[in-house]
């Protein structure tokens, strides 16, 4: 790479998430909801390829920040880019409904704690992939076919189920039916809103599987949300450690769980242990 | 001078039935359906001597358009005399002074429920459809408000969803009548349930369309040479019903839409929909020559 010839040998030495463009940058955002100030200037980061975890209690605005990635809510300030082709130095917050929308289908999935929020319940598992085909505009029945099977085998949904409702599936499998349809059309982005809670250990193991399996052979970047250290540890590159609205602490995974500063995090860390 | 000179004298009823500011409002919200094909156009729909659900949208917009020049043939199922049509039409020409008439070719406005004429339309002809649905989402999202939006999004993947899952469940698309079609390129509307074979007349079609829903008061329109697209797949060819190479046993004209009639022995004979077709086909064998203008269809294909 030619590129690459002008910087000092550390910098060529640098692990690839350094020597990165980030994918996504957050800065500034806030959100209050009535009295309550869900987020305060929050700033976040995510590079291409890597997986972020957001741990933090109920109430300390993980979601609502997952819901501004995803774009369903708009902040009361801050800015928010993705490095997709052509949108560089766009804050996605100002685009119109119809865009952000198209850009959603697009570029970003996601996997809610609550199937319910993301799957059509009364349609087959295999139309819930398709629909977000027919969004971005394919129109052929056979390609639409395929690529839902290809989606669901890649979630290893097993196939012979595909055209099951998913309100007849298990909660794996349902969370399954999520995760094919959030990566049917190869996302920049993953989001993943607490995404094997309510699952039982087993399963849960079984989907955390599939996840970084898919990680490891797609390269996708994905935020994942979860109050479960356990969870995060076996996933996450980089901890957002957030409470009361606020990121306390950052880093690298290991370093935060094994070192962690903030007095939250510690507790946080203790107490799983 | 005094006011009485100035005001029209009392009259019990006003010219086509409707008031002056109902049909005010529903011209101006005909204009509105015009400038964007498809959209639905709420209005307020009046009290007329019928039953909501019987043809009072379709009612009230012919008796908008209506002046005592006007011709009117109304068709029931593709017959002119079924007794809906027939009282319609009589209404129609009592309140207004308009003539009657059975052929398509010289009616100027014709008001029809789930049929398309089969002889093609002119620049001066208006067809008025008497719509029971006008909400092609209403299967996939019963909350209206929420349908408003993805209509404004220009939101169709549940739609073409339904259509997906038919062809998974069933091997083909099941959808029949008011089949959900694409509106220059914007709005999906159900062009009435009038069945797939007529949907193809609407598109480009020289005429102006005026499709209205009286119980559920909206109203949206065609305008002339104005694309209307059904949804289809690529990959899975729009099918109109099989009727090509049927006969109607009464007038011997095939290649148009048929009413299928079930018989004792369990077989069934078929005669044309379009009962006026098949009047003046059955007129023009028996020696009176009526004259049965272009037809969309030719030997049972689409060719206009």
């Amino acid at each position: 790479m030619s590129l690459d010839l002008g910087l000092p040998a550390l910098e060529r030495a640098a692990p690839r998430l350094m020597r990165a463009e980030p994918l996504l940058t957050m800065r500034d955002i806030s959100k209050s909801f009535g009295n309550v100030r869900a987020l305060r200037q929050v700033d976040a980061t995510v590079y291409p390829g890597e997986v972020m975890g957001i741990v933090g209690e109920s109430g300390s605005g993980k979601s609502t920040l997952l819901r501004m990635m995803n774009l369903e809510d708009t902040p009361d300030g801050g800015d928010y880019t993705l490095r997709l082709p052509g949108r560089e130095n766009e804050n996605l917050f100002d685009l119109a409904r119809y865009e952000r929308r198209m850009l959603c289908a697009r570029h970003i999935g996601i996997v809610y704690q609550n199937p319910h929020l993301g799957l059509l319940m009364r349609h087959s598992s295999s139309g819930n992939v398709a629909e977000r085909l027919l969004i971005a505009g394919e129109r052929s029945f056979d390609v639409l076919r395929d690529k839902a099977r290809e989606a669901l085998d890649a979630s290893e949904f097993p196939l012979d189920r595909m055209d099951a409702r998913p309100i007849e599936l298990s909660g794996g499998m349902q969370q399954r039916v999520q995760l094919a349809k959030a990566i049917a059309l190869e996302p920049a982005l993953l989001l993943l809103d607490e995404p094997t809670t309510g699952l039982d250990v087993s399963v849960q193991a079984l989907v955390l599987d599939t996840l970084k399996r898919l990680q490891r052979d797609r390269q996708i970047t994905m935020v994942l949300v979860s109050h479960d250290l356990g969870v995060i540890r076996t996933m996450a590159d980089r901890v957002m450690v957030m409470r009361h609205g606020e990121v306390v602490e950052q880093g690298l995974a290991d370093q935060v769980f094994q070192d962690p500063q903030h007095p939250y995090t510690q507790q946080l860390v203790h107490a799983k242990l | 001078m005094s006011l009485a000179t100035l005001t029209k004298d009392w009259a019990a009823t006003s010219y086509g039935f409707l008031d002056a500011s109902a049909k005010r409002e529903l011209r101006r919200k005909m204009l509105k359906a015009i400038a964007v094909p498809g959209c639905q156009m709420p209005y307020a729909s009046r009290e007329v001597p019928m039953a909501r659900g019987w043809g009072t949208g379709g009612l009230q917009a012919t008796l908008t358009l209506v002046n005592p020049n006007s011709v009117i043939k109304v068709i029931d199922q593709g017959a002119d005399d079924g007794v809906n049509a027939a009282s319609i039409r009589r209404f129609i020409s009592r309140v207004s002074g308009a003539s009657e008439t059975w052929d398509t070719l010289s009616a100027t406005i014709v008001q029809s429920r789930h049929r398309v004429p089969e002889e093609i339309m002119r620049e001066d002809q208006v067809l008025v459809l008497q719509v029971p649905n006008p909400e092609p989402l209403r299967g996939v999202e019963p909350n209206i408000s929420i349908a408003r939006q993805m209509h404004a999004d220009a939101d169709y993947g549940k739609l073409w969803l339904t259509l997906y899952e038919q062809i998974v469940r069933k091997g083909r698309i099941m959808q029949g009548a008011s089949y959900p079609s694409m509106v220059n390129g914007r709005h999906v509307m159900t062009p009435s349930p009038i069945p797939r074979w007529d949907v193809p007349k609407l598109n480009m079609a020289r005429h102006l369309t005026i499709l209205s829903a009286g119980r559920e008061k909206r109203l949206y329109a065609v305008p002339p040479y104005t694309r209307v697209e059904p949804l289809v797949f690529s990959d899975r060819p729009y099918l109109v019903e099989d009727h090509a190479d049927l006969t109607c046993r009464r007038s011997g004209v095939s290649g148009f839409f048929m009413n299928e009639l079930p018989q004792d022995g369990g077989g069934s004979v078929f005669e044309v929909s379009d009962s006026n077709l098949g009047i003046k086909a059955i007129d023009t064998a028996q020696g009176t020559p009526s004259e049965i203008g272009e037809t969309w269809y030719r030997n049972g294909e689409f060719s206009a």
